[in-house]
């Protein structure tokens, strides 16, 4: 079995494409994903925030104060489009203003004067310049409420029966977990990647290049094979994981968490406890990749399932992003899920609870000892072993 | 030596019968040869053999233990070259016999003087430590053959040994053969090649669509048969000349 072990170790390492797929790719793409979209996002948001509003304004010669007062604020007033709602259509415009001939009238009786603002809300992009706008639309109308009760000798703070004030209790961990909350799925599919290849090599692959046959000749219980097979193809899956952990904690420094306001409690202490917990997702994935790829007839429809099979970490992933309820026990014994559920607590920086891990990693490595032992009784099957006749 | 006793064997639940009631007797220090056409069921008997397929009926031993009791005895008594010879292309093929070593539970330092010793007879040196990717037919047989036998078996299964192989290389096999024979081992190759048998085999079995349609010395086949050639005698005794014609 630990020459079993040891050949495919051997044989596999000297394959490119299983240290490009295993050793490079598969560690490196979640950190530099996560790297570049969260980089990204926050680019375009501090940019929207940042940059001087433009504009666009029709009519605005019917209110010249809210126009000074826009100014005032550092909005850059525009002269409108000859069509506003065609610009904002064909997106030339996100966001126009405008003022009504009623406005002055309805201004000089005292009523609430009418101002429109046209924009598309189902682009989301613009919704921080609606908001924006409404801001200073909202600011303006309230400092000229307060003006005209003052006037009339009334105490402004009667129009505010209520006064809101949210306070945000959530920390800034746990923002970061929101953002983050396909991190878990990141990290599982790295022991899918990993095993990918060679669970592939080890099994289809053999048996293309004829070599099932002879090997099978062999002194050795077949399960006692399988198993050699099914320890490499986990060995694989772990280094991947080792390196993709690392690779995440080292890619922390270059997250702009900071700017976004939020903290992400991913060190090599907490990579640990992932590890501790996805290691025997690594036995899963190679046992479940290895049974596929036993029953395909070549390298090249084994590979064809492989690409389905890595939509099953996305699951779970899945199921807490339409479902985002709290961590409970019972999610903690279904392999997969319950990685997800965990990894998502421990970067929130929750504390551990020791109980939910060891149910985490005994429920899969139960599962995985389950599937590891259907793969050994694989090639059991003649069917199995003479199909490429 | 192999003893088959009335060997059966049906494929898709009876609707295949691939071997119906072969027997024959393998001695030690003879080379016996399975003679048929392509599809005679050869490749199944030897398969039964080796024990990667259960018969359906009959008995068997390999020097007294039954295949299909106990499986792993007799894949240590026996050393067999079957009809896919893949070898690992990543490995070189001193890496690859010295797996086949390995699994077979054998130390190191016997592993390295027999495989120096295969690369003495069976002339390897020039490529026995490059990677097999590229090698040739004649150089991948000669590893298979190598790996097959790293265990020194007594018995040795061949199925259709000399198979897309060259003339030198073909006749530096049946030598190689010939020594095993000398050496007092039993033999056992399956082939459709008529000059084969008649340079290598003591003892003939001519199967035929699953059944043994007879078997002796090749002298006795041309006796029984009347023919003056052995091919003339083969396609006598198996009533047809499918798949001689190769």
């Amino acid at each position: 079995m630990i020459a079993v072990w040891l050949k495919e170790v051997r044989d596999n390492l000297r394959d490119r494409r299983v240290i490009l797929s295993t050793l490079v790719f598969g560690p490196l793409f979640g950190p530099v994903f996560l790297v570049v979209m969260l980089g990204f996002a926050e680019r375009q948001t501090a940019e929207r925030l940042e940059s001087a509003l433009e504009l666009p304004v029709v009519g605005a010669q019917n209110a010249p104060n809210l126009m000074a007062y826009l100014e005032r604020q550092g909005v850059i007033i525009k002269a409108a489009p000859e069509d506003p709602e065609a610009s904002i259509k064909s997106e030339a415009e996100e966001v126009v203003l405008r003022i009504p001939d009623s406005f002055e009238e309805a201004w000089q009786a005292g009523k609430p004067a009418p101002v429109e603002v046209l924009a598309d809300q189902s682009r989301r992009y613009s919704g921080t310049t609606i908001s924006r706008v409404r801001g200073y639309l909202n600011g303006y109308s309230q400092t000229i409420s307060q003006l005209r009760l003052q006037m009339r000798g009334i105490d402004p703070g009667l129009t505010r029966p209520i006064d809101i004030q949210t306070v945000d209790l959530s920390t800034p961990e746990a923002r970061g977990g929101m953002v983050l909350s396909f991190l878990p799925y990141f990290i599982l599919i790295m022991v899918f990647v990993g095993s990918m290849h060679m669970a592939t090599d080890t099994t289809a692959g053999e048996r293309e290049r004829k070599s099932l046959e002879p090997l099978l000749i062999n002194p050795l219980p077949r399960w006692q094979i399988m198993a050699g097979k099914l320890a490499a193809t986990t060995t694989f899956g772990l280094l991947t994981l080792i390196l993709g952990l690392i690779a995440f904690v080292i890619a922390m420094d270059f997250l702009p968490l900071d700017n976004m306001n939020m903290t992400l409690n991913l060190d090599f202490q907490v990579a640990a406890w992932a590890f501790l917990m996805t290691a025997p997702a690594a036995l899963l994935a190679a046992a479940l990749l290895t049974i596929l790829a036993s029953f395909a007839k070549s390298y090249r429809e084994a590979q064809s399932y492989m690409g389905m099979v890595v939509l099953v970490p996305m699951l779970p992933s899945l199921y807490i992003l339409i479902n985002p309820t709290k961590a409970e026990q019972w999610m903690t014994l279904v392999p997969l899920l319950s990685q997800n559920v965990l990894i998502l607590e421990l970067v929130r920086g929750e504390p551990i609870n020791a109980m939910w891990v060891a149910l985490c990693v005994g429920s899969t490595t139960l599962a995985a000892l389950a599937l590891a032992t259907i793969a050994g009784t694989l090639y059991s099957r003649p069917k199995l072993i003479f199909t490429s006749d | 030596m192999i003893d088959v006793q009335g060997l059966r064997k049906t494929f898709n639940k009876g609707k295949v019968v691939a071997v119906d009631g072969v027997s024959f007797r393998a001695e030690d220090g003879k080379i016996t040869g399975l003679l048929g056409p392509n599809g005679a069921g050869k490749t199944t008997t030897l398969r039964m053999l080796y024990t990667l397929l259960p018969p359906d009926e009959g008995r068997m031993t390999i020097d007294g233990i039954d295949p299909a009791k106990d499986s792993l005895a007799v894949k240590r008594a026996i050393g067999v070259v079957p009809d896919s010879r893949g070898l690992y292309d990543r490995l070189t093929a001193r890496e690859n016999i010295a797996y086949y070593g390995q699994l077979q539970g054998l130390s190191k330092g016997e592993i390295h003087a027999r495989i120096d010793r295969f690369v003495d007879v069976l002339d390897m040196g020039e490529f026995i430590d490059r990677k097999t990717n590229g090698f040739s037919q004649g150089q991948r047989v000669k590893v298979a053959i190598a790996r097959a036998l790293i265990h020194d078996p007594k018995t040795i299964l061949l199925d259709e040994p000399t198979n897309g192989l060259d003339v030198m290389t073909t006749r530096a096999l049946r030598h190689f053969l010939m020594d095993l024979k000398k050496q007092g081992r039993c033999v056992v190759l399956s082939t459709h090649i008529m000059q084969e048998v008649a340079a290598l085999c003591d003892h003939i079995v001519i199967i035929a669509k699953g059944q043994v349609a007879a078997e002796g010395s090749a002298d006795q086949l041309l006796r029984r048969s009347g023919a003056s050639t052995l091919e003339d005698a083969f396609v006598r005794l198996i009533g047809s000349d499918e798949g001689l014609l190769s």
